[in-house]
C-alpha cells in the first residue's frame, strides 16, 4: 500500500471564509438564544414542569451520541486492523471531538444555572449516572486528542493501537452511559429498561457514520480529492448494517415493553395514537431515517451513486433527530403511571387527566441553541481540516486498496 | 523627602480610611450578628439527627370535594403565591411552568368507578430517586428524612424531575422578584415540598397543609414522627390500612395514603 499523504483542506479562500461566516452566524444566533433564555429564564421556552427536557436536549444528546459513533471509523482501522480505514482515522477523531464539544455546549447552556458549571465539575454524587457522564465526556475528549496525537506525530505512532483500543472501549462506555441516563429512570415507563444502553450504542454507530460520510464527501468534493468506490461502498455497507442494528434494538425495545400488560398503552402511544410522536416515529425515524436509506444504500443502481449515498446519510441524520425527539420529548409527554388501574379525573399539576399527553412545542430560542451547537461542530471541523493535516490526499482505489494497487 | 517619609505619609492616609471603613462596617453588621446569634443559638445550633423521621398520613376519605385549603396554605407558607406570570406569557403555558409543591388529584378506579381525591406532593422517600440521580448532590435527604434541594449547588439540570415518580418537583422558570426569607427561591433551580423545613428547625409541631386541613375541619392530613410508636401518626398508621403511591418501586415513602 502507498504511503498515505495528508494535506490541509485546500478550499478556495472565498469559499472557506464564506463557509466560516455562515457557520459563525448560526453559532452566534445560538449564542443570542442562550443569552435570551438565560436572562429571562426558561419560561420563554416550550419546556415546563411536565416536559423538563426539550429541544436543546434533542440536539445535545444527538450530537453526543454521534460523537462516539464518528470515532468508529478510526477504531475499525487501528483496533480491528482494517487498513483501508486508516487514512480516515484522523478526520474521524477530529469529528468525534467536535461533535462532543458541540453537544456538551448545548447541554451546558441549557442548564438553569450555567454559571454554576464549576460546581458540576467539582462536587460529585457518584450514585448519579450524570456525574459519571461528566467524566466519560471529558475523558473521551482527552483520549481522542491523545489518539490524534499518536496518529499525527511520528514519535506517537507505536502507541496508536493501544490508545485506539482504549478510545474504543471508552466510547462504548460513553454511549452506554448516555443511554443509561434514560435507562435508569425507573419512574418513567418509556425509559426504565436496560435496552436503552445498546440502543444508544447502535444509534451512535449509525448517526456518527452518517455524519462522518457527509463531512468526508463534502470536504473531498470541495477541493477535488477522489474517493474510490472501494472506500465509498465499504462505508455504505457499514452504514446499512448499523441502520439495521438500530432497527433490531427498536424491535427489542417494543417487544420488551409489550411483554408487560402495564405497557400496552405506552406501546400504543408510540405506534398508534400518540399524535406527533407516532408520526415522528413512523415517518421520521422508521421511514426517512431507516427504511428509505436502507433502500437507497442497497439498491443496485442508486447504491452506486455518491449523490444518492449522501442523501441516504442526510436521511439518517434527520431520522436521528426524529428518534431523539420521540425518545426524549415523547417519553416525557406520555403521562406518568402514578395510579395504575385508575384514571385521573382532575389534577392541579397536569398529571395526564384522562390520559392526556403533556403539552410541548419547541420554541425558536431552543431550536436556535440546538442549531448553534451543530454550527459549532462544523466550525471546529472546518477550521481543523483547514489548518492541520486531517484529510488524506486521495481515497482513490489505487491509493487505498492493496488489491487494486497490485493489479495496476 | 526620603522614600521612608513618603511611605509613612501614604500609610497615615490609608489608615484613616481603613479605620472609618471598619467603624461603618461594625455599626452596620453588629445588630445583624447579634440578631443572627439570638435566632440560631437554640434549636438550630444542634445538627439534625435521625432520631426522628418526619412523615404523613393522608386520609383520602376525609378529603372534602371542592376544598383546596392545603394547597392555598402551602402556597402562602412557602411564598409560591408570590410568583408572578412574566409579561407576555400565555396563561395556559404559565400554569404548566409555575412552581407547585402540592396539588389536588382526583382519580377513579377503572373497574369499580370508585373516586378518591387526594393531595400529592413530595413523598419524602427513604430511597429517593431524585437524590440518586443528582450529579452534584444538591438533591439530598436530611437525617430526619426530609428530602430537599440545596439551592447553593443545584445547577438546574432537571434530572431529578425526570427521576421523580411523583412529579413532585418544579423548576423556577422565571426571574424571582419577591420571595420569603424562610423559602428562598431563584430562577434556574429546582424545588419541591420540604415538609415546611423551617417549621421543623423552629421546633414547631406541624406543616402548613396539615394545619390548614385541620382548621377546615377535615383533618385528612396527619403529620408526625414515623419513628415514635406513640405519636398520633404512628397510632393512626397502625390502625388503618394504608399504602404508598407507586409501592412497586419500594422507595419506602414518608407520606402514606389511606382510602385510595
Amino acid at each position: 500500500m502507498k504511503r498515505i499523504v495528508y494535506r490541509e483542506w485546500r478550499l478556495a479562500p472565498q469559499r472557506y471564509w464564506g463557509l466560516l461566516v455562515i457557520l459563525a452566524a448560526i453559532a452566534g444566533l445560538g449564542g443570542l438564544a442562550f443569552a435570551y433564555m438565560e436572562h429571562e429564564g426558561h419560561w420563554v421556552t416550550g419546556m415546563s414542569n411536565q416536559v423538563v427536557w426539550g429541544t436543546p436536549h434533542v440536539f445535545a444528546v444527538f450530537l453526543i451520541v454521534s460523537a462516539s459513533g464518528a470515532l468508529n471509523v478510526a477504531s475499525i482501522g487501528s483496533v480491528f486492523g482494517k487498513y483501508l480505514y486508516k487514512p480516515l482515522a484522523r478526520l474521524s477523531g477530529l469529528l468525534a471531538v467536535a461533535l462532543l464539544a458541540g453537544g456538551l455546549m448545548v447541554l451546558v447552556l441549557d442548564l438553569g444555572r450555567p454559571d454554576r458549571l464549576v460546581v458540576a465539575m467539582t462536587i460529585y454524587n457518584f450514585r448519579s449516572i450524570f456525574a459519571w457522564n461528566i467524566f466519560l465526556y471529558t475523558g473521551f475528549m482527552a483520549i481522542v486528542i491523545a489518539y490524534l496525537w499518536t496518529m499525527a506525530e511520528r514519535k506517537g505512532n507505536p502507541y496508536t493501537k493501544p490508545v485506539g483500543f482504549f478510545a474504543f472501549f471508552w466510547r462504548l462506555m460513553l454511549t452506554t452511559g448516555t443511554g443509561s441516563i434514560f435507562g435508569f429512570l425507573v419512574a418513567r415507563q418509556a425509559y426504565d429498561t436496560a435496552v436503552m444502553a445498546p440502543l444508544f450504542v447502535a444509534m451512535s454507530f449509525a448517526f456518527g457514520l452518517a455524519i462522518f460520510m457527509l463531512v468526508l464527501m463534502f470536504a473531498f468534493a470541495q477541493d477535488d480529492r477522489p474517493i474510490g468506490e472501494s472506500m465509498l461502498f465499504r462505508l455504505r455497507n457499514l452504514l446499512g448494517t448499523f441502520i439495521g442494528a438500530v432497527l433490531f434494538f427498536v424491535l427489542v425495545y417494543f417487544l420488551t415493553k409489550l411483554y408487560g400488560a402495564k405497557n400496552y398503552d405506552l406501546v400504543s402511544f408510540y405506534l398508534v395514537d400518540g399524535g406527533i410522536y407516532t408520526a415522528l416515529f413512523w415517518i421520521g425515524w422508521i421511514l426517512i431515517g431507516s427504511l428509505f436509506p436502507l433502500g437507497i444504500l442497497f439498491h443496485p443502481e442508486l447504491g452506486r451513486s455518491s449523490t444518492w449515498i449522501a442523501s441516504a446519510c442526510g436521511m439518517v441524520v434527520l431520522g436521528g433527530l426524529s428518534s431523539m425527539y420521540v425518545i426524549i420529548i415523547g417519553g416525557q409527554a406520555y403521562p406518568m403511571q402514578m395510579f395504575p388501574g385508575k384514571t385521573i379525573l382532575e389534577s392541579g399539576f397536569h398529571d395526564g387527566v384522562g390520559g392526556a399527553l403533556a403539552a410541548y412545542a419547541p420554541s425558536v430560542p431552543e431550536v436556535l441553541l440546538g442549531a448553534g451547537g451543530v454550527a459549532v461542530v462544523l466550525l471546529i471541523t472546518a477550521v481543523g481540516m483547514r489548518v492541520l493535516q486531517f484529510l488524506p490526499e486521495s481515497l482513490a482505489d489505487r491509493d487505498v486498496d492493496p488489491h487494486v494497487a497490485a493489479k495496476a | 523627602m526620603t522614600m521612608n517619609e513618603r511611605k509613612e505619609q501614604v500609610d497615615a492616609g490609608r489608615r484613616k480610611v481603613l479605620g472609618a471603613a471598619v467603624g461603618v462596617a461594625s455599626v452596620t453588621a453588629a445588630p445583624g450578628v447579634v440578631l443572627h446569634t439570638l435566632a440560631v443559638a437554640e434549636p438550630r445550633s444542634k445538627p439534625v439527627t435521625d432520631s426522628v423521621r418526619w412523615g404523613m398520613l393522608i386520609d383520602s376519605s376525609k378529603c372534602a370535594e371542592g376544598c383546596d385549603a392545603c394547597v392555598t396554605a402551602c402556597n402562602k407558607e412557602n411564598g409560591l403565591d408570590l410568583q408572578a406570570r412574566p409579561e407576555g406569557e400565555d396563561a395556559a403555558k404559565w400554569d404548566r411552568q409555575v412552581a407547585k409543591w402540592i396539588r389536588m388529584v382526583k382519580v377513579q378506579d377503572n373497574l369499580t368507578g370508585y373516586v378518591s381525591r387526594l393531595p400529592m406532593m413530595c413523598q419524602h422517600c427513604e430511597l429517593p430517586p431524585c437524590v440518586d440521580v443528582c450529579p452534584t448532590g444538591a438533591s439530598f435527604k436530611r437525617a430526619d428524612g426530609i428530602v430537599l434541594v440545596d439551592r447553593h449547588i443545584c445547577i438546574g439540570c432537571r434530572y431529578c424531575m425526570m427521576a421523580c415518580p411523583y412529579k413532585a418537583r418544579s423548576f423556577i422558570h422565571e426571574v424571582v422578584k419577591v420571595k420569603l426569607t424562610r423559602a428562598p427561591r431563584g430562577k434556574g433551580c429546582v424545588e419541591s415540598c420540604n415538609l415546611c423545613v423551617h417549621r421543623r428547625d423552629n421546633g414547631e409541631a406541624s406543616t402548613a397543609c396539615a394545619d390548614a386541613c385541620a382548621a377546615e375541619g377535615q383533618g385528612a392530613i396527619l403529620f408526625g414522627d414515623l419513628k415514635d410508636p406513640d405519636s398520633p401518626l404512628m397510632k393512626a398508621l397502625a390502625a388503618l390500612p394504608s399504602r404508598e403511591i407507586r409501592g412497586d418501586l419500594d422507595l419506602n415513602t414518608g407520606v402514606r395514603y389511606t382510602g385510595v
